[in-house]
């Protein structure tokens, strides 16, 4: 009890940004903070480049690129769109060029803006940048990140502004979410536990920023309630589940190479990856180190289990629901049953199985409207740059038959999941949860 | 205990759900892969739900791929597009172009013409000689004598529906179609074009009929002369990236 008092209370202070020295990680070694400018020009240069390998590896890993980089546009350069309860962020461009980019940046300002939160000019950033999961990053992680980014080939292109609304805009503000919600700090190994775990809990909770979708928002868009206990992705109707759910994503009961398998491809036996997770699988997570995937399962695994959640009442079969599943299932065998078979066993390497799919069943079904109505297609990775697709039936089905159909697969095969509504799928339409 | 007997008794489901049904073939195909495309740029038979898709089976493979990467990054705006190739790199959007290039597919009969004399008259003459007064150079000229495309970019005019082209029409009057990509040469043209021209071009290319032997050739066979193809910057963006 002492303890967690203890842990609040330094917290606390954290979050009060008392504690203004950075806290230096144990596994950062000496002297990095200077750079190697005393060794001679070859060493100096080979250093230099082991450094920025390092730094490509780590953006990588952190998928710096899936924000700062436009659909189809030039890398790093920002301009992507995020859509937020406060507004709308255009993210900023990070290559070096100078008037445009982070050119005129050194590997300190860029240490502040990850570990604190701040601007070059000292200015608060809006927390849709993770500086409340980046603060974890040690300060090699930070510098090698940095001088990675510093050898990209300049861009020069100047985003449109942020358009934040009245009262979000007010930067002053922030220093008051700062101060409830931000605690600052570099991951802390915990001593009880495996390497492999703390550098799994360093990448999943630091870099990976996993929290900044599988937590839920409050309104003010800070991540609150049950750590990764799962929640809807601001300004888009997907929701990303709990990992700690067992009815939901929780890995606790998987083989470690079965999750090893679905973070680097995407899929495995006992699940696949759909809308932002895929693209966070082909644009990051395929190209983890077999020891990080490793290291991050073993962490993942781990997670403490939460009990059961409220799963809304699967409908009792009466008649009435009887009808209603025999018109799914009809419109299940005209338009789903090529491909995902006719007892939803789906095709391994091709088209999930919906059969036993926590995914289908999820107590809100947005993610399955959202893939019915709007098809898609499995993350391309190396080892898979042709991935099977799922049509489109927006244009094909109406809400209706959506909302039947849909039913009906969340009620087949041992499913038990609530019966969807029309109104719930033209709500997905419109854009809207 | 209870707990790890539960646990095992749902991994022994799990994998009798597995192994217990055989799963679907899935062919090791690009018209597999495509499947996702062709429910609703599918063959004739599938056309009839909704008469607006373009038919994109035989069209010029530079002129697919840019499409492709048009609707990707919402320079062409259609979201559905958008959100089907999210993510999706270049490379795989290219061996999509390349397949549908090279399909050779009945076209669909042609739709009825319900034009008046004058109006078949107006579509003819703009399409064949277009209006120099205007600036508007015939439709032949780029999309080729036979209005069949021109390798590598211009897309085939005939075997497209009617209400597809003249929605392709609106587009470039309110610039949806490239926008923010200029030079934009059908956007300049279809400015200049009145709304009883326009109707009236969709209504003629959408009532030819195309020959089998148009329908099977091996690919568009003319290419564009230079001054016109720098009108156009749908045309001047190479494959192989934005610059």
């Amino acid at each position: 009890m002492k303890l967690i008092l203890l842990a609040a209370a330094l917290a606390g202070l954290i979050g009060l940004g008392i504690f203004m020295v950075p806290v230096s990680s144990s596994s950062v070694p000496a002297g990095v903070e200077s750079p190697p400018a005393k060794t001679d020009g070859i060493t100096g240069r080979q250093a230099q480049q082991q450094q920025q390998a390092r730094g490509a590896y780590l953006a990588q890993a952190g998928n710096c690129m899936g924000c700062h980089t436009a659909q189809g546009g030039r890398p790093y350069a920002g301009g992507h769109v995020l859509d937020t309860s406060i507004g709308t962020f255009i993210t900023p461009n990070i290559t070096p060029d100078p008037e445009t980019g982070i050119g005129l940046w050194n590997e300190g300002n860029f240490w502040r803006a990850l570990h604190d939160g701040k601007a070059r000019d000292g200015s608060p950033l809006y927390p849709a940048f993770p500086y409340t999961e980046y603060t974890k990053i040690t300060r090699e992680d930070s510098d090698a990140i940095f001088a990675y980014l510093q050898s990209l080939p300049p861009a020069q292109q100047r985003n449109r502004p942020n358009q934040i609304r009245f009262p979000f805009n007010l930067r002053p503000l922030i220093y008051i979410w700062r101060a409830i919600y931000f605690e600052q700090g570099v991951y802390r190994a915990d001593n009880a536990k495996s390497d492999e775990w703390n550098r799994g809990a360093y990448l999943v909770q630091g870099l990976g920023h996993c929290n900044a979708c599988h937590t839920a928002r409050n309104p003010f868009g800070a991540s609150q309630g049950e750590l990764f206990g799962g929640g809807q992705l601001m300004g888009s109707n997907w929701y990303a589940p709990s990992l700690t759910s067992l009815q939901e994503a929780s890995t606790s009961d998987w083989a470690v190479e079965d999750i090893v398998e679905l973070l680097r491809t995407g899929s495995s036996s006992r699940a696949i990856t759909t809308g932002p997770m895929a693209d966070v699988i082909s644009q990051s997570l395929q190209y983890l180190t077999k020891e990080d995937a490793y290291a991050m399962a073993t962490y993942l695994k781990s997670l403490p289990e939460t009990g059961p959640r409220s799963r809304g009442i699967a409908p009792a079969l009466t008649e009435e629901v009887d009808t209603l599943l025999r018109q799914g299932g009809e419109i299940y065998e005209t338009h789903c049953q090529d491909c995902h078979g006719n007892l939803g066993q789906g095709a391994p390497g091709a088209y999930p199985a919906l059969a036993g799919n926590r995914g289908i069943t999820l107590a809100s079904p947005i993610n399955a409207i959202r893939s019915i109505l709007n098809g898609g297609y499995a993350p391309v990775i190396a080892s898979n740059p042709r991935p099977y697709g799922m049509p489109p039936f927006a244009q094909i089905l109406r809400d209706e038959e959506v909302a039947l159909v849909l039913s009906y697969i969340r009620n087949a095969w041992g499913n038990r999941g609530t019966l969807v509504t029309a109104a719930q799928v033209d709500r997905s339409r419109k854009g809207a949860q | 205990m209870i707990r790890v007997v539960l646990i095992a008794f749902l991994l022994f489901t799990d994998h009798a759900i597995a192994t217990g049904v055989s799963p679907a073939d899935v062919p090791d195909t690009m018209a597999e892969r495509v499947k996702a495309c062709t429910a609703c740029h599918g063959k004739e038979d599938k056309q009839g739900r909704d008469a607006y898709y373009p038919r994109i089976a035989g069209k010029p493979e530079g002129y697919l791929f840019n499409q492709l990467r048009n609707f990707r990054d919402e320079r062409r705006h259609y979201r559905p597009m958008a959100l089907l190739l999210e993510g999706l790199p270049d490379q795989y959007l290219r061996d999509m172009a390349a397949y549908f290039a090279s399909l050779k597919q009945a076209f669909p009969p042609p739709e009825p013409l319900k034009s008046s004399p004058d109006e078949v008259e107006l579509a003819r003459r703009l399409i064949t000689q277009g209006d120099p007064g205007r600036k508007i150079p015939a439709c032949t000229e780029c999309h080729g004598k036979d209005l069949m495309g021109t390798e590598p970019f211009i897309p085939g005019l005939l075997g497209l529906p009617r209400v597809y082209i003249i929605a392709q029409f609106g587009n470039w009057q309110n610039g949806g179609a490239m926008r923010g990509e200029t030079p934009d040469c059908m956007s300049e043209i279809a400015k200049q074009l009145t709304t009883n021209e326009a109707s009236a071009i969709a209504a003629w290319l959408a009532a030819q009929p195309v020959s089998e032997a148009l329908s099977t050739r091996a690919s568009p066979a003319a290419t564009l002369p230079g001054k016109l193809a720098e009108r156009c910057s749908s045309i001047v963006l190479q494959p192989g990236g934005l610059q």
